[in-house]
């Protein structure tokens, strides 16, 4: 069980209220039909799975219901820093 | 070589409280070896003792970063059964059944299998269909299974409560007589120490930290223990697979979770067969030593941490207690979690990889126990023969890139 802060509501919550919603950055891609099954494949189901500190996103379901940026250690839970969409990308992501 | 347990030897040392062996000797890495499993598991192991035992290749190292049935092989609620829906599932796992049936005799150790049953409940119409479906394809696939009502079930359990007055009445369940439990850290050992015999080295709190490949075959692993050379390597490490593919530069189609368990005090016995709802989501047993073995889901989020949240287990509380309200007053002894790497299908990957000579075991999620003997018999072929055992031919990992998928976690449902 841990905290998340949320970037909207500014304020920690308990995770409960919360939804995990996957790995962060993974963009659609541009153009779908230029895509390789293996690139498809890596799109859709191949995931990074890190051990340590994870971007990931998150959904305030029982709040605002506003998804976020999370960057969480999968080793201790620890959240490390949220963000909005707007705030950080794959760009500038650290 | 390790001296054939029988009742003999058990009275002869019993009697002069000494000649107790080792179960297994402590091994130090050799420089080189024909086949490395990395993992000392129940698949792993598995995996060494029918690499010797079937396929002739005893040079083999399973090397174990903590120590034999410390990991999830001891972390689980040891449930097994067979009645898998889809025809790639329910062969592979009632491969594993038929092997659970002579494994004791086989290992000559007591894994403790007790083939008690276990019943999956339906709560609602479209449950009792799905449960229908799935027994009807079971018996076609030669996997026993019945469907019982209500009635049935209170009968055979009758502190379970099957009144219409609660949020998820009971309507019925599958019943697979063959199912039940067995003894998780046991099968470790047995696996371990049938291995051993063999001449298999398994070389515990040998952590690996990296794997050498090169010009796209794999050469060897780096371990705690030094570096390790072999032609062939098969990675067994469950919850931390992804971690060990990204060594070799892989990425696999898995992600971890904490998955959790808890026991109660021991009691009388008061529940003779195992009960799994997928719909409450709970499952619940007795061991022989009279604890209730309970089960929970999965968090949501990845982890590596070995515990969850708080809410899942106060979500299975309430959904065995709904089950079993005469449950509501005994003690929990403890909680805890293991990781799990769910594949998006949840079904296992048993398969090579692009690196030659690198094959991968993973992807079981929340269901690997029972498959034990049966994951580690087809994955020792594979990696025997260089191409995959039959029964692990829909399980490669290419399945994600051609979309032949195996839709078991739509068929199945959530609990394993």
């Amino acid at each position: 069980m841990f905290l998340i802060r949320c970037p909207y509501c500014k304020e920690s919550r308990d995770q409960n209220e919360f939804s995990p919603a996957g790995e962060a950055f993974i963009a659609r891609p541009e153009n779908p039909e230029a895509l390789s099954d293996e690139e498809w494949a890596d799109y859709v189901f191949y995931r990074t799975n890190h051990k340590g500190n994870h971007w990931e996103q998150w959904v305030h379901s029982s709040g605002c219901r506003k998804y976020f940026l999370v960057k969480r250690s999968t080793i201790t839970h620890e959240v490390l820093e949220v963000a909005t969409f707007e705030e950080i990308n794959s760009e500038n992501v650290s | 070589m390790q001296k054939k347990y029988s009742w003999y030897s058990l009275l002869k040392a019993g009697l002069a409280n000494q000649d107790w062996d080792k179960a297994i000797p402590s091994s130090k890495p050799k420089s080189k070896y024909d086949v490395i499993i990395i993992g000392g598991g129940g698949h792993g192991l598995a995996t060494a003792y029918y690499l010797a035992k079937e396929c002739g290749i005893t040079n083999v190292a399973v090397v174990e970063k903590g120590y034999i049935g410390g990991g999830n092989t001891g972390r689980n609620t040891t449930i097994i059964r067979s009645n898998y829906l889809r025809d790639e599932a329910s062969s592979l796992y009632e491969h594993s059944m038929r092997l659970w049936e002579g494994l004791s005799e086989d290992l000559n150790f007591n894994v403790m299998f007790s083939q008690r049953g276990v019943y999956n409940l339906g709560h609602t119409l479209q449950d009792m269909r799905d449960i229908e479906r799935r027994v009807n394809a079971n018996v076609l696939n030669g996997v026993d299974a019945v469907v019982v009502d209500h009635k049935e079930i209170k009968e055979q359990i009758p502190i379970i409560n099957t009144s219409k007055n609660v949020r998820y009445p009971i309507m019925g369940a599958s019943f697979q007589a063959r199912g039940g439990v067995a003894r998780h850290d046991g099968v470790a050992w047995g696996f371990a120490r049938a291995a051993s015999n063999l001449g298999v080295d398994i070389i515990q709190n040998c952590e690996v930290v990296g794997i050498e490949v090169e010009d796209g075959r794999v050469k060897g692993v780096k371990t705690t223990q030094g570096d390790i050379m072999a032609d062939r390597v098969g990675c067994v490490s469950a919850g931390h697979s992804s971690v060990i593919a990204k060594m070799a530069g892989l990425r696999l189609p898995v992600e971890s979770h904490p998955l959790q368990a808890f026991v109660s005090e021991a009691l009388k016995p008061i529940l003779h067969t195992v009960v799994m709802s997928n719909a409450v989501h709970g499952y619940v047993s007795q061991s022989d030593k009279g604890d209730l073995v309970i089960g929970a889901g999965i968090d949501g989020y990845n982890s590596y941490a070995q515990r969850g949240s708080a809410k899942i287990v106060e979500h299975c509380a309430a959904a065995i207690l709904e089950l079993f309200p005469i449950f509501s007053r005994v003690r929990m002894n403890r909680q805890w979690g293991g990781i799990v790497d769910v594949c998006p299908d949840a079904c296992p990957v048993i398969s090579p990889t692009k690196v030659e000579g690198l094959y991968f075991n993973c992807g079981w999620g929340t269901g690997g126990f029972k498959a034990t003997p049966g994951s580690g018999n087809v994955f020792a072929h594979t990696i025997a023969q260089d191409k995959q055992h039959d029964l692990a031919v829909p399980f490669h990992i290419d399945r994600f890139t051609t979309g032949a998928l195996i839709d078991e976690h739509g068929a199945a449902g959530v609990a394993h």
